[in-house]
């Protein structure tokens, strides 16, 4: 195997267990805000590596540019549903966690 | 290499038992949100699935018709349902005991497993490799114009079956439209994040939707999938409050809807009626054809799966 | 157990699953999330016995009947849902009275 190979598989375990990580996350925390928090930052970073690990082994620079736009656009989508879904739950008086 | 067989084959049980997980989850979870919402993971599971066994084209199908519009349907109907319902039909709104459950559900188990056991005594009974029609269509590959092979089955092919598709498309909006008289979706004001969302997403969309359909020939792709896109695309307009002008849903949207099976219908009776058999494209003009079909029938198709997301007819009640 | 049959099987137990989930559920959303699962199962049935071949690409037939399928299942669960939105608005209730003939 390739240096190149080595470097991509670290890469796609490193972004899975961000993904692991994430989901823990969803099942352990208290409330709709802080899983909302923990899901979309590990998922974007996740997406991250594992784009990264793919572009690696990608064909040609135009496979690497349509990985990174699909990063770009789960970035936006993930930003903006998780703004909508924690303003929703504020607008039905789900209450924030404390301590 | 024995361990990649062996990895590849937990992967497969591991997405085969989560199907199934899924589908016990979205099936009797005690309320109804959690059961959509499981339903939603459950066509996005099936997707994977769908790559798992090669089927690249069903997989985009899946994913933006399967799981994102019939999700998107499922919950706009939630959403209206709690102002319809009288006080009375609440009250026996638990919606999982009816009477002589118990009877009914080992009855219902007991000849339900006869059908489990005697189906899959028969699937396992089938020989273990068998070559489908796979070769006959790579014979004919080239003569139908296009050389993605689902998009030369589903156009040339049986273009037969996706002309009737379309039309039973149409007749579902045709029949929820004659139902008429729906409470419109509330209309709240979007915040300016769902604005921007909307206002960014949507040109992008319409752009992989042409580039879906222009890629159809010759990779995963094709008309469908690009008219999924386009119905989405309008969906997220319309969850951020944008409604089409009055003119334009008057005859204008009734020409693009009627414009997808009309073209097919046309094409079916040029082809039928100048020798040849019906729906049979000579190999020169096939590829042409078929763009031609695929082109009319995306912009219809995401028509059709907007206005039957929207639900209530427009113009409703000015004497149409 | 090689993948396709391996899916076929889990085919046949969502086409179970649904079936028994649609006789047994009172509420119609319920009955038609059960009749989409059934759905899904038949394809997967489909599809999954269509990849049995040793050629390099899988049986494209079963791709594009399951395509159609797909979109037919949207159809009538679109149009279901409806059916459900308008019996809710006239009858104030979502599941199937047992009592027939005095409705109507």
């Amino acid at each position: 195997m390739h240096l190149s190979d080595y470097l991509a598989s670290a890469l796609l375990i490193l972004g899975t267990l961000f993904f692991l990580a994430g989901a823990v996350g969803l099942l352990r925390f208290p409330d709709v805000y802080t899983r909302l928090h923990a899901l979309t930052k590990t998922d974007n970073v996740g997406l991250c590596l594992i784009v990264a690990g793919l572009a690696v082994q990608a064909e040609s620079w135009f496979v690497v540019g349509k990985l990174v736009l699909i990063w770009l656009l789960v970035l936006l989508a993930a930003a903006s549903v998780a703004h909508l879904i924690a303003r929703g739950a504020m607008q039905r008086g789900i209450k924030m966690w404390k301590r | 290499m024995e361990t990649l067989a062996l990895l590849q084959w937990v992967l497969d049980a591991l997405i085969g038992s989560g199907l199934l997980w899924l589908a016990w989850r979205a099936l009797a979870s005690p309320q109804l949100l959690r059961a959509v919402v499981w339903f939603v993971v459950f066509g996005l599971v099936m997707a994977l699935a769908w790559v798992r066994l090669d089927a690249p084209d069903v997989a985009l199908a899946e994913v933006a018709i399967g799981a994102g519009l019939t999700g998107a349907l499922l919950l706009a109907t939630l959403v209206r349902l709690p102002a319809l319902e009288t006080a009375q039909g609440e009250a026996r709104q638990s919606g999982m005991r009816s009477p002589g459950t118990g009877i009914l559900r080992y009855l219902s188990v007991a000849l339900l497993s006869l059908v489990a056991v005697g189906l899959v005594y028969s699937v396992l009974s089938f020989p273990a490799i068998s070559e489908g029609l796979a070769p006959e269509v790579g014979a004919n590959l080239e003569a139908s114009g296009v050389s993605n092979p689902v998009t030369a089955v589903l156009l040339n092919f049986r273009a037969y079956d996706t002309l009737l598709e379309v039309h039973v498309l149409l007749l579902a909006l045709l029949g929820a439209w004659s139902l008429g008289g729906l409470p419109a979706p509330p209309a709240t004001a979007p915040g300016p994040v769902l604005d921007t969302l909307a206002r960014l997403l949507a040109p992008l969309l319409i752009l992989v939707a042409a580039y879906l359909l222009w890629i159809g020939a010759r990779a995963p792709g094709g008309a469908f999938q690009a008219g999924a896109v386009l119905g989405a695309a309008s969906v997220l307009l319309l969850l951020a409050g944008w409604r089409p002008h009055p003119a334009f849903t008057r005859l204008p949207l009734r020409l693009v809807l009627v414009a997808g099976p009309g073209l097919f219908l046309l094409i079916a009776l040029v082809t039928g009626l100048t020798g040849g058999s019906l729906l049979e494209f000579s190999p020169v003009r096939a590829g042409m054809l078929i763009f031609l079909l695929e082109a009319v029938a995306t912009l219809s198709i995401g028509a059709t799966l907007a206005a039957l997301f929207f639900g209530e007819r427009p113009n409703h009640g000015e004497g149409q | 157990m090689s993948p396709p049959f391996l899916y076929a099987l889990v085919g046949i137990g969502l086409f179970c699953l649904g079936f028994h989930a649609l006789i047994v559920h009172a509420h119609l959303l319920r009955k038609i999330l059960a009749i989409n699962v059934m759905g899904s199962g038949v394809f997967l049935n489909l599809v999954a016995l269509g990849d049995r071949g040793t050629a390099a690409t899988p049986d494209p037939v079963t791709h594009a009947m399951v395509i159609t399928g797909i979109v037919v299942a949207v159809s009538v669960t679109a149009f279901a849902l409806m059916l459900l939105l308008q019996m809710a608005a006239e009858t104030g209730h979502t599941e199937l009275t047992g009592e027939g003939s005095e409705q109507r």
